[in-house]
């Protein structure tokens, strides 16, 4: 029997065929800034570690039919935590990090009730979300506070992983070991875990059975009050894990923290071939989705003329072409019956 | 208790806000049978199903499932799974975004040593079964990459590989053709012998005879009473369904065959097609006639009337609405020109489920006179009132929620939607298909009477009895392409004969 390519699978490929387009014209364009360098794609994960964690949430929770915009707030909550926890009251980093994810989970518990139990708009309960852990950064503190004092977590943050391969001289002379710090191995094993647990659990398929039907997945059998409750407690945990990723990078915590980033989630989700509608989506794609995004900031970066809200509307066409091409996919089918 | 029953529900009661959905009902399923469980819509048959699959929960009543101590009470139809009782809804119940073999495992997947989903047994045992039912299709493509009556099939699949005692099949041959029934009922017949106790809920008479060993029937949420098939000749049964006297459906229409002249052409539509469904085709209605189109299913009967009324774009070919060529775009075009398609697919492209009847029923008016003429709540109720009264659709009022009402009256809502609009030219789709005898009469009386009221009418169904009583003309379909007109001797057979593409009349 001949295998027919999917037109879900085929939207994965153009995401990462993009991907590569995109990577390649900017080593043809920029090779003389170092656009070539191992580091350059390397630094795109540093960059974002903490947005991947976020989109690898999100991606569960759009694959019910959901949508979780409390997650920019979250990891503002959770870095100005952290940064408060170990600037003012000393705490031990370990303590904290270990608080953060209880507090995402029971976040997450929240949401979710009201979600699958209270059958609330998950945008309503979201975003009510939101504005309690924007809210709740500012109660800790008003102040901008960076972490200096705790030794243990500074030398995280400074942590560099070095790469056996790729290694180059630079102008001045000087080796050059391209690296990654841990956050980026963070974010890599919740992509792979979730990666694992969307494929071969229970619970994975679940969420995928919820967002193609939720009538069937109930007459299937399935708890959908449970699988969607789950999915919101996932997408806050896994949250809090890439907040603990953004305060490594940014050692740091203020008000205005990771504003907006739940729509970078978003949209990297979507580019990645997750359906707002759900039932639909890997998190390889969002994998590939957080990629892109983060070689467009790159490249206007590396550009340097350009003004930065240049990537901003380089996202916007983006986000316009792949909902363009779902929909002309979706038709395709339609007529294929 | 006889020994060798699997299943009794005792005294069964039940409310729906203002309605009595089951009183005092009882039910008895032994093994290796197929029982057939009938009455008309709103009888509670689809209630009593709910209710022993736990998704509705019943005020009195007891349940009693062989090997199972005690009374069995389940909450959710996972619960009954668990008992041995599984389900088929008429409407399909599974993820098109998923894969066949997932559809077929979803909830009991193999498991790997490690506790993960273990995919090459899964795919291997879909295999398996869908090859035991002599279906050989691609497991691992997802759901929706496959038609109707395949989804179908693989959702009485899932059910029967489920080491089921009690197998509930709810209205599951409303699309299938009639290949595909016999193919189930083949099926249905060796599970039977297996032991399986199986409850068969259907609207076809014909069905219930060709399979059935016994007989459960409901009337308004009471038992009527329970007969071996033997004893229940089909008249008994429809009088015991209806509880009156069978009205003789033959004579609702007149002998005498219309004459109609070209000044009372309505619709006349040359070459038009759409890629993909529809070859080009000719077609003219009058007023005051009633055009039945048929054909196998799938042969683009929906097809052409989508068309016609701009649903799908016409391609090639012109349409002349009475003699002035006109171009359709879109539905509110067709509106506008004094058209209403009343779809077959009434959960997906009808209803509106969240809405009241009143709101049902104004919905395509309101949507022909644009937003900035408003019709008023007394002009609303008031046509509300007249349809609920004029269809005589069971409702408990007019605000109640149109999901809250049987298969049939939400027929009945969305025929006077169209009817409220006072169209001159009316399709409709499938306008019977799960409803029950008496409803269907009353609505093949009502075209009729549409139709002397100088309207024309599209009238596509499945069963060429029910358009032999209302049409005049036939339209015959094969393939996606217009291939005859039957006017004169319409019978059974000369229909069958143009279908299947013997001699056809000229």
């Amino acid at each position: 029997m001949k295998k027919k390519i999917n037109s879900n699978t085929l939207l994965l490929l153009i995401t990462i065929a993009l991907f590569l387009v995109m990577y390649a014209a900017g080593c043809i364009i920029y090779k003389d800034k170092g656009f070539t360098h191992l580091q350059t794609f390397l630094n795109i994960f540093i960059n974002n570690s903490g947005l991947l964690c976020v989109a690898a949430g999100m991606t569960c929770v759009m694959l019910t039919g959901g949508i979780d915009i409390s997650v920019g707030a979250l990891i503002a909550m959770d870095c100005m935590f952290l940064s408060v926890g170990m600037e003012r009251w000393e705490m031990n980093a370990l303590v904290l990090c270990a608080l953060v994810l209880i507090i995402g989970i029971v976040f997450g518990l929240v949401q979710g009730f009201c979600v699958a139990y209270l059958n609330i708009q998950p945008f309503i309960v979201t975003m009510a979300g939101m504005f309690f852990a924007r809210g709740m950064t500012a109660v800790i503190c008003t102040d901008q506070v960076s972490i200096t004092k705790n030794e243990f977590f500074v030398k995280l943050a400074n942590a560099k992983i070095n790469i056996p391969f790729g290694a180059y001289t630079n102008r001045k002379g000087v080796l050059q070991i391209p690296f990654v710090r841990y956050p980026v191995m963070i974010a890599l094993i919740v992509i792979i875990v979730i990666f694992l647990m969307l494929r071969y659990t229970k619970f994975g398929r679940s969420l995928y059975a919820v967002g193609g039907s939720e009538t069937s997945a109930s007459m299937m059998g399935l708890d959908v009050k449970k699988t969607k409750l789950k999915a919101y407690m996932l997408s806050s945990f896994v949250c809090s894990i890439g907040g603990i990723c953004f305060c490594l990078n940014t050692m740091s915590g203020s008000v205005r923290q990771a504003l907006g980033l739940e729509m970078d989630a978003i949209s990297s989700a979507v580019i990645g071939g997750t359906l707002l509608t759900g039932g639909v989506g890997n998190v390889i794609g969002t994998l590939f989705g957080v990629m892109i995004n983060g070689t467009i900031s790159t490249l206007v970066k590396t550009n340097g003329k350009l003004l930065s809200s240049w990537s901003n509307i380089a996202v916007a066409a983006l986000l316009c072409f792949f909902i363009v091409l779902q929909s002309v996919f979706a038709k395709l089918k339609d007529r294929n019956k | 208790m006889e020994n060798n029953v699997v299943l009794t529900m005792r005294g069964i009661t039940m409310t729906f806000p203002g309605v009595r959905a089951l009183d005092n009902v009882d039910f008895t399923l032994r093994k290796g049978e197929i029982h057939a469980l009938m009455g008309e819509n709103g009888a509670g048959k689809s209630t009593l199903i709910k209710c022993l699959t736990g998704i509705n929960a019943f005020e009195a009543g007891e349940i009693h499932v062989e090997g199972i101590q005690g009374p069995v009470v389940n909450h959710s139809t996972l619960d009954a799974q668990k008992k041995g009782i599984s389900t088929v809804y008429q409407e399909v119940n599974l993820c098109p975004n998923l894969s066949v073999a997932e559809n077929l495992f979803i909830g009991r997947e193999p498991k790997t040593k490690f506790g993960t989903i273990d995919w090459k047994a899964m795919v291997k045992r879909s295999k398996e079964i869908m090859a035991g039912l002599d279906m050989n299709i691609d497991v691992t493509q997802n759901l929706e990459e496959y038609s109707l009556a395949l989804q179908q099939m693989i959702a009485i699949a899932r059910a029967v590989d489920m080491d089921c005692k009690v197998l509930i099949l709810d209205e599951p041959t409303s699309s299938l053709d009639d290949n595909e029934v016999e193919k189930l009922f083949g099926l249905m017949r060796s599970l039977r012998d297996k032991g399986v106790g199986i409850i068969f809920v259907t609207h076809f008479l014909e069905q219930v005879y060709a399979v059935c060993d016994r007989i459960t029937v409901l009337r308004n949420g009471q038992l009527v009473g329970e007969y071996p098939i033997a004893e229940l000749p089909r008249v008994k049964l429809v009088a015991a369904m209806m509880g009156k006297d069978f009205d003789d459906l033959a004579s609702i229409k007149s002998d005498e065959s219309p004459v109609f002249s070209d000044e009372d052409l309505l619709i006349d539509a040359k070459g038009m097609s759409h890629r993909g469904t529809i070859k080009p085709f000719d077609l003219e209605i009058h007023k005051g006639e009633v055009v039945g189109l048929t054909g196998l299913l799938g042969s683009g009967r929906s097809e052409l009337a989508r068309v016609i009324y701009g649903a799908d774009k016409n391609q090639t070919g012109t349409l002349k609405v009475k003699g002035k060529e006109v171009k359709i775009n879109n539905p509110i075009d067709a509106m506008n020109l004094g058209m209403g398609l009343l779809p077959d697919d009434r959960k997906a492209e009808g209803i509106i489920a969240d809405l009241s009847v009143r709101e049902n029923i104004i919905l395509a008016l309101q949507a022909k006179r644009g937003i900035f003429s408003l019709l008023s709540m007394k002009e609303q109720n008031a046509l509300a009132d007249k349809f609920i009264d004029m269809l005589q659709i069971k409702t408990a009022s007019r605000e109640t929620l149109i999901r809250q009402l049987s298969g049939g009256n939400q027929q009945k809502v969305i025929l006077g939607r169209w009817l409220a609009t006072n169209p001159e030219f009316l399709i409709l789709d499938e306008p019977t298909r799960g409803i029950d005898i008496g409803t269907k009469t009353e609505i093949q009386k009502l075209v009729l009477q549409l139709a002397k009221e100088g309207k024309g009418v599209i009238f596509i169904s499945s069963e060429i009895e029910e358009m032999l009583r209302t049409c005049s003309k036939m339209a015959v379909l094969r393939d996606g392409a217009k291939v005859g007109e039957i006017t004169e001797n319409l019978t059974q057979e000369t229909v069958m004969k143009a279908i299947a593409g013997g001699d056809q009349n000229e």
